[in-house]
């Protein structure tokens, strides 16, 4: 047992794993942070996806150790962004138990990329699977929040940490 | 939909929700008064989804809570030896090893066929041999490997024909002194190995053969699959000092959980309270018993301390009931003008190592097996078969999109043989009112939905024009229809309820025991109370969690058979708690209580302009003087499905739903003959529900319904290694659908209604799936030029077929 100092949504906390222990472990039991969920524990399925240092990675194949000293940003950490509101408008889920790694992957490609082509988005998510969805709505979701920043719609868009 | 009063989110943009209406006649009682009905609202649960603070099973912690750990066979069959807990006893952290010996009783519904943990012999690889109960999950698991099973490997049956055989070795021995649940439509033959065999008789198709001008006959196939819920199974129990059992649980039917739990421990079913938050997806999966009784023998074996069991993604793929397979052989015979005069069907579904659901599925596969067609001539034998491969449980259609393959299949060949337009041939066949179903039940305008209109309106979405199959670029453009039904297969004492409180401020609340499943119901329900009430949608709050002790029933969340039942019991609820409220304020206004109208939140009679928050009546009212009339407002509803019947064991005669959904489907696609790999360009679903209440929800269930059959059809299916255990059991190497696979969607709704039904609707929840895996076998067959009848559609098998290489030699 170790302990690690993790920056997680801005908040810093020292928690105590043990080497073998993964960031999905320490967020969901340590922190309470649930909202990054276990779906298959081997990276296949990116409902686990967080945000280190601003890039989307698998929580289930992070160790927590690892993750020290870097900004982890898990989807409690987004402000109410104009994603989250396009995944409500466009129907983007429906159980939402693969929305939180959807939305946070999504998010850091809206961060990187105004403007994603279809191409480009494709490349982004089809690390996450979505069981319920067509995908069709998903994809619609991250267009609409894409143009409504060019729009200037009032709503938080900073990439969080 | 994001509009009222939903500041909290960035401003909206425009909403892009089309639904298709055709007609849309109301009942009494359902008159749309302020469109609340058929009108897309925001879902009640989208704000904590979006924000991860939606709470599943998986995120719920007790204090002091221990992690249990499965032990799962790695044999498809085998005798169990010995099993030595010893040295993981002594492991770090760990509190209990349990295994067979110490519950030798049977679980499981309908038949009590399975073990708690394997005894003597094991049935398929995965199924669970003991269980580590530790402080921590990694301690538990670490035990695992220390514990010592000694195996004596036999020989295994791969396949329901090889089970059917009467020289195949009997899984189930003892079959005859199994429990049957009573009630349940089950009827297995024991000395064999089949756990039901289900007889559909109408007619005499043996006489009538000779009066067809074609017959074609076909063999169809289907593997076993993994429903793939993103949330795997969990459950967390304990046992309270009074005896009382909890149970948190990601379940479809928390009201079945106490009977089952009861039946094996021997508990009182009252004495078994279940909780259940939001689910995070089920598709079926999550319908039956089977992970519950494990964690209860967990927390019984550290002193009723709270346990929880979680599936990983592998054990869920070889350890869980998972989607049905199927071998069948259909017969089917016509005139030359295309009517459809006999039809033959054996269904021999691969039912696994335990019978779970796999028979009740086995029973809605032929109750409606010919599809929406009329056929008077109809002899079907269904079989679910014991069989060395995982169990098997509902899966969204329930034994309808492996029926409508083998139906459609042999369709499209008998369009080939007639030189018939393969639409026109449905549409010809097309069943009318006044027809009667396989099991002889006579179909009504509102029992039956319009699938002549179905065929119509996809001719033109689709669109199906002109010879199907035409070359472009080296790729081959091909179409194919698909023309199903569905109706539940509903036990006739299903039953739902609600509870309608009025708030003080106003508001009101709604209690049903149906769950949040993804498929947005609780939503839907909300609109129903608030159309009755005359509220605005915001103003009904809906409990998403589902508790057995504080929610009335709901008999499951399957079937698609949520807004049926618990949107009957919602819509009484509500009618009761606007005549309560109607009742205390004819007394205040000195009027008839029918004079009371009751909208916006407030009551108001034609006699004066005085109007009363019905917050304000919701505890009786009070006069100035402090004296109270009437009372605490609680309004009650409930509903039991209507004019379903058993089934005659010898002919199948009876009725098994009260009604009927029927659609047409078909999809376009791109196939390149070069390397036999395809995409799909376009699907389309022609869908008649009823009446359509929540479109973009509805239109959600469709389309999402869609890529699932797509992906099904496709590229989905267990594959076995030497052992008999599930192979692809990781996400990595079973491939469904991903961002980027998904076509272009289209979906169009007719409105016919069903007159048992609020505002006429009728079940669409399962139906997006049913009709896919067909359509894209008729496409995939036009485009190779020969018969695709086996699933998954791989590239490979197209390239096997086409080629001539052995096809089932994996």
């Amino acid at each position: 047992m170790q302990p690690v100092t993790l920056t997680v949504n801005g908040w810093v906390r020292t928690v105590v794993v043990r080497g073998s222990e993964t960031l999905l472990d320490v967020l969901r039991e340590q922190m309470g942070l649930t909202g990054a969920k276990p779906g298959c524990e081997n990276g296949d399925c990116g409902a686990c996806t967080v945000l280190v240092d601003g890039v989307p990675q698998k929580a289930c194949l992070l160790l927590a150790a690892m993750a020290a000293d870097c900004r982890v940003t898990t989807v409690e950490g987004l402000p109410r962004t104009q994603l989250q509101a396009a995944f409500i408008r466009c129907n983007a889920f429906q159980c939402g138990y693969c929305t939180p790694g959807f939305l946070v992957n999504a998010h850091a490609l809206l961060a990187c990329v105004a403007h994603p082509s279809e191409r480009q988005t494709q490349e982004w998510l089809e690390s996450n699977i979505c069981r319920c969805t067509s995908y069709e709505e998903i994809c619609e979701a991250v267009r609409t929040a894409a143009d409504a920043r060019d729009n200037g719609v009032a709503g938080e868009d900073e990439m969080p940490g | 939909m994001a509009g009222e009063g939903r500041s909290r989110w960035p401003a909206d943009g425009a909403n892009g929700q089309v639904t298709q209406r055709r007609t849309g006649e109301d009942r009494d009682g359902f008159q749309v008064r302020s469109g609340r009905i058929g009108r897309s609202v925001m879902r009640k649960d989208a704000e904590e989804k979006v924000t991860g603070r939606a709470e599943y099973t998986a995120d719920v912690s007790a204090w002091g809570m221990l992690h249990a750990a499965l032990l799962a066979s790695p044999y498809a069959h085998a005798r169990i030896v010995s099993i030595d807990t010893q040295r993981a006893i002594t492991m770090p952290g760990v509190r209990a090893v349990v295994t067979g010996a110490d519950y030798p009783q049977r679980t499981g519904l309908p038949i009590a066929d399975r073990p708690l943990l394997a005894v003597d012999v094991v049935r398929y690889a995965g199924e669970p041999v003991a269980l580590v109960v530790a402080d921590e999950l990694y301690q538990a698991e670490a035990a695992l490997r220390q514990l010592d099973v000694v195996y004596h490997p036999l020989p295994a049956l791969t396949s329901p024909r090889e089970a059917f055989a009467p020289e195949a070795v009997r899984l189930h021995p003892d079959l005859a002194a199994y429990d049957v649940q009573p009630g349940e439509e089950v009827w297995p033959v024991p000395g064999t190995n089949i756990a039901t065999h289900v007889r559909i008789r109408k007619g005499q198709p043996e006489s009538v053969w000779s009066t067809c001008d074609a017959v074609v006959t076909c063999d169809v196939s289907f593997p076993q699959a993994h429903h793939a819920p993103m949330e795997t199974h969990c459950v967390i129990a304990s046992v309270a000092p009074d005896g009382c059992v909890n149970l948190v649980t990601a379940t479809q039917s928390p009201y079945s959980v106490p009977e089952a739990i009861a039946r094996t421990f021997g508990f009182r079913p009252s004495d078994v309270r279940v909780r259940t938050p939001l689910v995070g997806g089920a598709f079926g999966g999550k319908s039956s018993v089977y992970l519950e009784p494990l964690a209860v023998a967990a927390t019984l074996a550290v002193g009723g301390r709270p346990v929880k069991l979680r599936c990983t993604r592998e054990q869920e793929m070889r350890s869980m009931p998972c989607h049905i397979g199927l071998e069948a052989r259909i017969r089917l015979g016509a005139r030359a003008d295309g009517r459809f005069v006999a039809v033959e069907i054996t269904d021999w579904f691969d039912g696994g190592g335990y019978s779970d659901r796999g028979v009740i599925v086995t029973r809605a596969a032929a109750q409606d097996c010919t599809g929406p067609y009329r056929i008077d001539h109809v002899h079907c034998d269904a079989y679910c078969m014991y069989t060395n491969h995982p169990p098997t449980t509902s899966y969204r259609g329930f034994g309808h999109p492996e029926q409508t393959l083998v139906m459609e299949r042999a369709i499209d060949l008998l369009a080939e043989q007639l030189r018939m337009d393969p639409l026109e041939l449905r549409r010809r066949n097309a069943v009318r009112p006044g027809d009667t179903t396989p099991t002889q039940a006579r179909l009504m305008r509102s029992s039956v939905g319009d699938v002549e209109g179905c065929l119509t309106r996809l001719r033109s979405l689709l669109p199906w024009d002109g010879p199907p199959v035409e070359d472009r670029d080296g790729e081959v453009i091909a179409k194919g229809i698909s023309c199903f039904w569905k109706t539940s297969s509903t036990p006739p004492d299903a039953s739902s309820g609600a509870l309608v409180y009025v708030n003080e401020d106003s508001t009101v609340t709604l209690l049903s025991g149906l769950v949040e499943i993804g498929q947005g119901t609780k939503t839907t329900l909300a609109q129903m109370v608030a159309e009755v009430l005359g509220l605005a949608v915001e103003q009904v709050r809906v409990v998403m969690e589902v508790d057995t002790a504080e929610q009335p029933e709901h008999w499951k969340t399957v079937a698609s058979r949520g807004s049926l039942l618990a949107g009957n019991a919602a819509v009484r609820a509500a009618r009761d708690a606007r005549a309560q409220l109607a009742a205390t304020a004819a007394v205040v206004f000195q009027c008839r209580p029918e004079d009371v109208c009751i909208s916006n939140g407030y009551a108001g009679c034609p006699y004066t302009s005085r109007r009363i928050p019905i917050g304000q009546l919701s505890r009786g009212y009070t006069f100035p003087d402090g004296h109270t009339v009437g009372g605490f407002v609680v309004g009650r509803g409930s509903y039991t499905i209507e004019r379903v019947t058993l089934l005659d064991p010898a002919t199948g005669r009876g009725v098994p739903g009260p009604e009927w959904t029927v659609a047409a489907q078909g999809v376009v696609v791109a196939f390149r003959p070069r390397d036999y790999t395809y995409r799909v360009l376009r699907a389309v679903t022609v869908v008649d529900v009823g009446r359509v209440i929540s479109p973009n929800l509805a239109e959600g269930q469709l389309k999402g319904g869609m890529s699932m059959g797509l992906s099904l059809g496709s590229r989905e299916g267990y594959v076995y290694g030497a052992t008999g255990s599930v192979d692809n059991n990781q996400l990595r190497v079973y491939p469904i659908h991903r961002y980027g696979d998904q076509p272009e969607y289209r979906v169009a709704f007719l409105e016919t209604p069903n007159a048992d039904a609020p505002w006429g609707l009728r079940g669409l929840g399962e139906h997006g799936v049913i009709g896919m895996p067909a359509a894209l076998a008729n496409a995939l067959s036009n485009a190779l030029g020969q018969p695709v009848n086996s699933m998954p559609m791989t590239p490979e098998l197209l390239w096997r077929l086409h080629t001539g290489a052995e096809v089932n030699d994996r």
